[in-house]
Order: C-alpha cells, then structure tokens, then sequence
C-alpha cells in the first residue's frame, strides 16, 4: 500500500486533546484521587540497609495499636515459583515480583518493603510503622556494575549461577547471565581498519521521573472478588500480576486505570498495587496507598547505571568494517535488566559486515531496574555515537556524511538478526544536515555535537471498542492507558476511517472488565497497535452502518457505500436516495436492528523501527565547568504523525529526558549503600530554563504494515542525546567525556587536567 | 499523636511572650518554606506554630536615613517591585529573589532565609555584604546584631529562647557603590547554592575602591565575611592582579564539606571564580 499520496482530514492535525481541559484545571481523577466509603490507608515499612538479612519481624505492638487494620509481611505473600514470562520489552520473574513487593529473608536495598500497615489514618499508619520491629542482620552491599562482578563481592542471591555460560558456573555470583551477539569476524575486520577507536564509558542510574507518585486504591470483597484503581501503564498486566501474586482467578479482579502523570516505562510492574489487595483482603475494607517522592526514588525501578567497552574500525574512506562491544548493566536487586535490547540495539543504525557483542546482567543492591523508554539502547548506543564522532574527527570527516556512508538501509541485514524493511533512517540524517542548525555559526566555548538512535518499537495485543450514540456521536474505548495523548492518536484514526468530525468521538480508556485484552502501553506500541484495532473497529461500524442504511432503503448492501462520514447508495442504485448521516441511522437504529456497536481484538504485527537524528549546540563555562544548552534541534522519522503537536511533544519530552541523563541526573549513595538524593532538590532533572526551546523535524517515512503508515514515536527521542551533547562538549573543548552525567564538577575536572 | 496548635499575634509582644512561654516547643512561621517542608518530613516536631506575618513591622519597608528598615517577614515578591531598595541595593534583591520559584517567592522570607541557617541561604551573603543589621525583639526588650553574627552553624543561630528577628537595616549608600550576589547551582533554578558570594564595594571618582565587602555562602558551616578579600579590592581599580588577589582570598577561606552537591575542590575553585565575577558586576553597578 503506498500511504503517502493519501489525503487526510484528520490524521497529521493537531486537534484539542481530549483529555487536556481536566488536566489544566485540577479535574482530572489520578492514582491517589479515589476516595471510597470507609477506606484506610495503607503504608509501607522500607529497609534503611542497602543489604540485610532480616532475622526477625516482630508486628504485635502495631497490630495492637487501636486504629491499626492490617499488618503484612512476606508471611502473607505466597511464595512463587521462579518463572519468567514476557514483559513488554523486558522479562520478569514471579518469584522475583513477589519478592520485590515484599522483602523475602534478606533486604537487597535501600527502601525494599519488608511490611506494611493499613490504619483508619495516616498519623496511626505512621505511627504504626514505628512499632514494628525489625531484626536485621546488616551484610556487606555492592552497588556499582563491576565491583558486583568480582569474584569476592558479596553476592545477593545464593542460587544465582551464571545463564548463557558453558559449563554453568558452580560458584553463585552477582551475574544473573551472558548474552553473546556476533555476526562476521570482528578480528578479520579491524585487521582491514586504517583506523581503530575504543573506548570505555560509565553511565550513572537514572529515574524516568513521572510526576505522579505510584498510588492505588483496593477494594477487595467478602465473596473474593476485587476492585483495584491505580496509576499504571497496563491495567491489564496488573490485573495478571496482582491475580497471580494473590492466586486469584483473573475474573475476580477489575483494574480501572486512573488518569496517568507520567510513566515513561517506570510504571509497567506492580509495587503498591499487591500490597494495597493484600490489606484490603485483610483487613476487609478499602485501602489507599500513596508513595511519597522518597519512595519512589527508592524502591521504584530506574534504568541501569553501566559500564561499556566499544571498539570500532574504519578504512580511511569512513567505513566501518568492525564493531564490538562489552556491556555491563545493573539489573537492580534482581535479574532482568535492558541488556538484552541494549545489546541488539548497539550497532543497529549501521550496516556493518562484523559485529560483536558481550553483555552482562548483573544483580546489584539498589531497586530492582524498570523499563525506561527505550530501555538499554540509550547506554550502548551512547557509547557507540561517541566512539562514531571521535572517529569522524579524527578521519576529518563530517559526522553526519559518516553516518550516511555507514547507515542501515532497506534490505540491510541489521547485527542484531531482521533484514529491515522500509527505514528512515538515512531521510533523518539528510534532513538533519540540510537544518539550518547544522550550518549556524558557533561563538567562543561552544560546540556542536550530532548523534542517531535506533529502537525496534513493538506491536502486541490490543482491544478496541466503538459504540454509537443515539444522537450520532461516538463512544472509542480502548484498553491502553494515555501516557502521550493516545486518547487523541485514537480519536483522530476513528474519525478519519469513518469520515466524521473528531470531536463527535469521545475516547476513554476503559477497565480491564469492559473490553478485551490489551497489552501495556510501552514499546511505543500504542499509536501503532491499538490504533489499529480502532481502525479495524471503526471499519466494522462502517460496515454496519452500510447494512443498516440497505435495510431503511431496502436495498443490498453492496449497492450502499460509506464515504465523508454518509451512507450513499451507489452502483445502480446511485442518486436513488437522500444519503444518511451517522446521526439518521443512529436516530432509526432501533428500527433496523437494535444499537449499533463493534469491538476489534488483535495482535498487530510489523511494528515499524524508529531512527532519530540530534542536533545539539552547547556553550562550556570554563571556569565552572557548567554546560549550557544552547541551540537542540531532534529529527525523527515517525512513520506517520498522526497528532502532530502530540508527537512533537514526545520527541521533545525525549530529548529533554536524555540531556537530563547527559547532564545531571545520578543516584547517589553514600558509603552505607543508601539512596542520598532521593527528592527533586538534589536529583536533577532539567527544569524548563535549562532548555533551550527543542525543535523537531518529522520525517515521515510509512510503514508500509500499517493502515496510516504509522511508525512509534515515544523511545527514539531519548537515545540520541546523551552522545549528541557529549559529542558538542567534546566539540567545544576539545574532550572526550565519557562518565555519565557530564556534571560541572566533571567537566570542570576534565577541563583541569586536560583530558 | 500531638496536637500542633497554630497562634498569629497581631503584636510583636503578643508573639514574643507565646514564643518564650512554648520554652522551645514551638516555632516561629514566616513564608513557611523551609519550615512546613521540614514538618512535613518529621525533621521537626513542635508543639505550636507562631506565625508572624500579621505583624505590621514585620512587613513593612521603610526609608530612613536615606537608607531602607525592610521587615523580615516581607516576601521576595514585594521586595522585588520595591525601587527604592532595587536601586540602591540591586544585589540584595537579586539575592533574595533567586529563592525558588515564583511561588516561593510569594512567600519566602529574608528573615526565614536567615534564621533557618543554612550555610547556602542566597539571601544571607547579600545581606553581609550589605552590612546590613537586624533588630532583634525578645524577652528582654530590642537589641541590634549585625547579619553575619546571627548563624552559628548549619541550622544553628544567637537567638535566645523567644526572640524574633523584627527587621533589617540597609544603611544610606555613598555615591558611586554598588552590590551584587552570583550563586553557582548546576541548574539554573529551584537548586541550593553551590557556592554564592556576595560583594558591595564603594569607587572613587577615579575609579578607585575606597570600600568593600566580600562575603561567601555554602562554602564553611556558615557564611563567611573575607577580611582579605575586602583587602584585595580597596585601593585597586579591580584590575587583573586584585582580581587574583580576590580569588586567592576567596580560595583560602573556603572550609567546604565534600557532599551530593559538590566536592571540596569544585567549590573552591567556584568561590574564587565567583568572587571575581560578582566583584565585576558590582563595579559596572557602582561606575553606573
Ligand atoms: C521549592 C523551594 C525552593 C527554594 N529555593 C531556595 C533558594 O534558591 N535559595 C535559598 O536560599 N533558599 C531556598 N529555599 C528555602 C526557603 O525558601 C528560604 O530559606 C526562605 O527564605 C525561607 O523563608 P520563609 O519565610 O519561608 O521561612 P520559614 O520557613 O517561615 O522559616 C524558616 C526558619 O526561620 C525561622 N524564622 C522565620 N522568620 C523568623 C524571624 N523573623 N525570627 C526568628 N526566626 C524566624 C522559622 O522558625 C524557621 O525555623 C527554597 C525552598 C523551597 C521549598
């Protein structure tokens, strides 16, 4: 299908977000805005210890405390056996989950739940919580990836034995498994390079930094069944993981998800939500638990910190012939984290003959990681663009022309496996060259750096639901919660199939009771994957508005035709009657047939991978090292925009994102092991006067899998910028910084010693 | 769980008296910005909250003697529109309104920022700079200290049980000064200073410095008023030797902890350079 010459109404506009006038004035119901008749509220006791075994709980002073409900500890959470299942872009234990939402023995971080109180009020809850008394047994931790990879670094879990070695390890370690990529022969390769850089880089952990904490209300009944309202990317996989931890049947428990202040990956697992079911089964009344900004710093999943090693060969016309790579990331308490993305993304942009990669998955004691947009390709593929602009430099070639010479193209046989299909990835190198940004003049102490990014996005299953109103109007419900205005994406791709106005479609997102399943919104797989069965479902509403317009004229259905949002009568029949509008057919539809509705359940296919290109100008103070963004423009190829400002914004959101990683975002600990800027203060996301405004560049090349062409949008952005910005530092002051974040104090060093 | 109990006098007296009587069990509450966020994080836990902003001297600015008695509990927001004080002591506001964010600003205090001690408070190496003194109500009548004698360390201040800081006293400016306050924070706002210095200096017609203050914040357990660093600017015209002379004051004195915010090194080095450069601004204000 080609999809550009297509002319639309709708899709590529920027209609009123439906869900924006609640956001604005307060209206808007989130996580912690559901109040219930007679709810408790639920809080959480976490380990002050970076690692601990905990010998004893004792929770009798606190249950007797008068307001007091519900206590839990891991006794009342079943244990699980280790199972791994598919979750979204990662993997995830059972066993695992369950041990994270409550410490199980041994406390692997700093804030890992080890009880939880629900209580007629906070003050009790408080209160409460100092009661319980814990007996731990403080153990020596290791946070940072290699110390946790030496031979004698305390070891979190006993019965971790290396996966992905032959013969498997007989001594447990810290190294969950080993995942090998190769394509070609890297040493054959580098033998052919006239030049040869590596490299190795550190990056620091760092938080997706929502705005809502995690929060949920549970309500379950005497007759077993549960009502849970929570802050989630997926209600749907909550109600599986939370059936699962509490061994109850699916049917028993309805998820609503609330309106959603951010999740960026971060909130696609269960930490509250089980705990809030478990309180509330206990106690038999409905339960509230918030977390507070500490918490969610603490026990919530950022993405890994890491530490990479790349090496890459060129011939002297810029060719690259070898790439290798050896990554470590942190998975937090337990295994699974993005290094298996991260591994298969190192190399993707770039169409290379030798291809070797090494990653590592290491248990380290700090929360437990979660997905992260895009998560893993970020670190390698950081560590990758600065090995690709020191090259560029030193060949005297633009890094742009370089990346063109070396870029994935349609038909390229991508490292990690697939033949890409149609790609846009050399459009947005083009387009990023021909920006006036790329030309604009620099002055003293500023530098201008370019990077790419490359991210697979996903598909997967998703549900869609249309009702007509009596009046004509339209009730969309999807299952996937809006984290990036996808109640819009789905109104205008409803609106634009049926050929009606967008504002006569209402989108919601419904509970996991009132519509077929849907996977989590993650993978930038939304606008794509739901979207199509919005598309599929609207096409059902069409088909049957046809049939009923053929019963009111009495004609057959294939002499009647749907176009402009009319039922016309074609063919033979054309001219014969007045068309009839979606409002005449739903004014009749008793008389032909009863409400007309349709629901679409898939699992869309072909995904379509997503390329980005930055631009970045910085200004370096000399004196304090301080980094000033001056000038960021992101060139992206979506596929299809399909809510332009929409997509504008997570392209921008991205890149504001990534030069945060770049910047100032880190975990710190101090020398015990605990989480020392666990607020907003002292961890440093950009605040809106540290950008610049960030413009965007669209390239639209279609996907050809789906019906608009779309592509996802949401990851890519985030991959670029930590190289683009290092790669203007570097431009500016002549020095390669290769620890995340590039803070003042580090570049300032750097620029004192020279290197 | 105990009660917190919330007075506002309308009087100075009135405040002072419940002050002295709660024998350390309560606190005063100005904007509340540094108060109310560490009662919420249970660092603090009083039994009564005196809350002072209904007391007219606390919020009133006004002229005398050619110079301005501005009370401690007016926000940065009305200071800030305040022209006699922005023109003769633009860096004491620009101090004071580099608190946060506008929010804040609608509430914060110079008098908070001060008596909650923190060695990064922006507005206190202003102040210093300033010669600014404060009048002091308690038990025992009025008495008057300088600013840089109110914090004895982090969190730590002179006051006696049951005394308020009433007001702050700019005095008259001479022809050709100028003042001005340069934080470091590694954003570029809602961050706690790095390092702030703060400088007022008096010219002569030729140019010459006949007078200055150099003081530094977030570098030792307190603000630091540099005898040195005044010394290297009088008698120059701030030329590059002064300026190093400046820098070099500014180096030494620095006792900096190595903490989430900075390493020991980084903030001196920082102190010196932004010595120099709140020296320059001050002159460019002072030469008009
Ligand atoms: C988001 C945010 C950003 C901030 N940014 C900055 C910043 O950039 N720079 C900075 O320096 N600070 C900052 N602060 C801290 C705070 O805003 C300032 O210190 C402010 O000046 C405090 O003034 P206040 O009137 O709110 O003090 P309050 O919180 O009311 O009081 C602070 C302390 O001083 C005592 N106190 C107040 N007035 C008197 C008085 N007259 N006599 C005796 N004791 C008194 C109180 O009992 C309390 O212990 C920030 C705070 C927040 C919440």
């Amino acid at each position: 299908m080609t999809v550009e010459s297509k002319k639309y109404k709708w899709v590529g506009t920027s209609p009123v977000r439906p869900d924006g006038n609640d956001k604005v004035t307060g209206r808007a119901k989130f996580g912690a805005d559901l109040m219930l008749p007679g709810m408790l509220t639920g809080k959480v006791l976490r380990s002050p210890h970076a690692h601990a075994n905990i010998k004893s709980i004792d929770t009798s002073k606190a249950e007797a405390l008068p307001g007091v409900k519900a206590v839990i500890t891991s006794a009342d959470v079943a244990e699980l056996e280790s199972e791994w299942v598919p979750a979204g872009e990662l993997q995830l234990n059972f066993r695992d989950l369950a041990h994270n939402i409550m410490a199980n023995g041994k406390a692997l971080y700093d804030g890992h739940a080890v009880a939880a109180v629900a209580a007629t009020s906070a003050a009790i809850a408080d209160a409460a919580l100092d009661l319980i008394k814990v007996d731990y047994e403080v153990l020596p931790h290791v946070i940072d990836v290699e110390e946790a990879m030496e031979a004698d670094a305390p070891v979190l879990h006993a019965d971790m034995f290396t996966d992905g070695v032959t013969p498997k390890p007989t001594k447990a370690s810290n190294i969950f498994k080993e995942v090998d990529i190769a394509v070609g022969d890297v040493e054959a390769g580098f033998a052919k390079a006239d030049l040869v850089v590596e490299r190795s880089f550190k990056t620091a952990p760092v938080h997706q930094a929502y705005l809502e904490p995690h929060a949920a209300v549970a309500s379950f009944s005497e007759d077993g069944q549960a009502e849970l309202w929570c802050c989630t990317q997926g209600h749907f996989v909550v109600r599986a993981y939370c059936a699962k931890l509490l061994g109850m049947d699916i049917a028993d428990l309805r998820v609503t998800a609330s309106e959603i202040g951010g999740g960026f990956g971060g909130k696609t697992t269960v930490y509250l939500e089980p705990v809030a079911l478990m309180l509330s089964r206990k106690a038999g009344k409905p339960v509230r638990a918030v977390m507070t900004r500490d918490e969610v710093f603490r026990a919530s999943g950022p993405t890994s910190g890491a530490a990479s090693w790349v090496k890459v060969g060129v011939t002297n016309d810029g060719t690259i012939v070898a790439g290798e790579a050896i990554l470590k990331y942190q998975a937090g308490a337990f295994a699974g984290s993005p290094i298996q993305p991260g591994c298969m993304c190192a190399f993707a942009p770039y169409d290379i003959e030798n291809v070797k990669v090494k990653g590592y998955d290491v248990v380290t004691n700090r929360s437990k990681v979660a997905a992260y947009r895009a998560p893993g390709a970020p670190i390698s593929e950081h560590a990758v663009e600065s090995v690709i602009d020191e090259i560029a430099k030193k060949l005297g070639m633009d890094p742009i022309e370089l990346r063109e010479k070396n870029a994935a193209r349609e038909g390229t046989n991508a490292a990690y496996g697939p033949k890409f299909g149609v790609i846009g990835f050399a459009d947005t190198l083009a387009a990023a060259k021909a920006h006036p940004h790329y030309s604009a003049p620099l002055g003293p102490n500023q530098g201008r750096g370019v990077a790419s990014g490359f991210w697979f996005n996903i598909g997967g299953s998703s549900s869609a639901t249309v009702n007509v109103n009596e009046d004509g109007t339209l009730a969309l419900a999807t299952g996937s919660p809006d984290i990036g205005g996808s109640r819009a994406s789905m109104a205008i791709m409803a609106a634009e199939t049926l050929g009606i106005e967008v504002t006569d479609v209402r989108p919601i997102v419904a509970d996991t009771a009132s519509l077929g399943y849907t996977f989590l919104t993650g993978g930038s797989r939304v606008t794509f994957a739901t979207g199509m069965a919005v598309i599929e479902a609207s096409k059902k509403i069409a088909l049957e508005l046809r049939e009923r317009a053929a019963k009111t004229w009495d004609i057959s259905v294939d002499a009647v035709i749907w176009e402009d949002g009319l039922a016309k009568p074609a063919g033979a029949n054309a001219g014969d009657f007045e068309p009839l509008t979606l409002a005449d057919l739903a004014a009749k539809a008793n008389q032909t047939g009863g409400p007309i509705s349709s629901a679409a359940s898939l699992n869309a296919e072909g995904a379509g991978p997503g390329f980005g290109t930055h631009i970045c100008d910085v200004e370096v103070d000399p004196e304090t090292g301080a980094v000033k963004v001056l000038r960021y423009t992101a060139v992206q190829d979506c596929g299809q925009a399909i809510h332009k400002a929409y997509v504008e914004g997570q392209i921008q959101g991205g890149a504001a994102q990534g030069i945060g990683w770049a910047l100032n975002e880190e975990y710190i600990y101090d020398e015990k092991g605990r989480l020392d800027n666990a607020s907003f203060l002292d961890y440093r996301i950009p605040v809106a006067s540290d950008l610049p405004m960030i413009d965007t560049v669209i390239v639209e090349v279609a996907n050809p899998t789906h019906p608009y062409g779309v592509r996802g949008v949401g990851e890519v952005p985030i991959i670029p910028p930590m190289a683009t910005v290092a790669n203007a530092i570097d431009s500016a002051i002549g020095i390669r910084l290769t620890e995340l974040p590039m803070s003042p104090p580090r570049v300032l060093a750097a620029l004192d010693n020279g290197s | 769980m105990n009660a917190l109990t919330y007075e506002s006098p309308g009087s100075l007296d009135e405040a002072v008296k419940l002050l002295a009587a709660a024998k350390g069990n309560a606190k005063v509450l100005a904007g509340g910005t540094d108060l109310l966020v560490q009662l919420r994080m249970g660092m603090i836990k009083p039994a009564m909250i005196i809350d002072i902003k209904k007391i007219p001297e606390l919020t009133a600015i006004n002229e005398e003697n050619g110079g301005y008695r501005v009370g401690a509990s007016v926000s940065g927001a009305v200071l800030g529109e305040h022209d006699g004080m922005k023109a003769a002591w633009p860096g004491v506001v620009e101090a004071f309104e580099l608190i946060g964010s506008t929010q804040i600003q609608g509430r914060a205090s110079m008098g908070g920022n001060l008596c909650n001690g923190s060695p990064a408070a922006d507005a206190v190496p202003a102040m210093i700079a300033a010669d600014a003194v404060c009048t002091i109500a308690g038990p025992n009548g009025r008495r008057e200290a300088k600013v840089e004698d109110i914090v004895t360390g982090p969190g730590q201040t002179s006051l006696a049980n049951g005394e308020i800081v009433v007001d702050f006293l700019f005095p008259a400016r001479p022809a050709r000064s100028g003042d001005a306050y340069l934080r470091f924070i590694p954003r570029t706002e809602m961050d706690i200073a790095v390092v702030g210095a703060g400088i007022s200096l008096t010219l002569d017609d030729a140019g010459v410095c006949t007078d200055a203050r150099v003081a530094l914040g977030a570098v030792a357990p307190t603000q630091l008023l540099l005898q040195d660093g005044a010394a290297a600017l009088i008698g120059s015209k701030l030329d590059g030797a002064a300026m190093e002379k400046l820098d070099a004051a500014a180096r030494a004195a620095c006792r900096p902890i190595t903490d989430k915010r900075g390493t020991i090194e980084y903030r001196i080095k920082v102190a010196g350079v932004l010595a120099r450069r709140a020296a320059k601004i001050a002159q460019q204000r002072a030469e008009g």
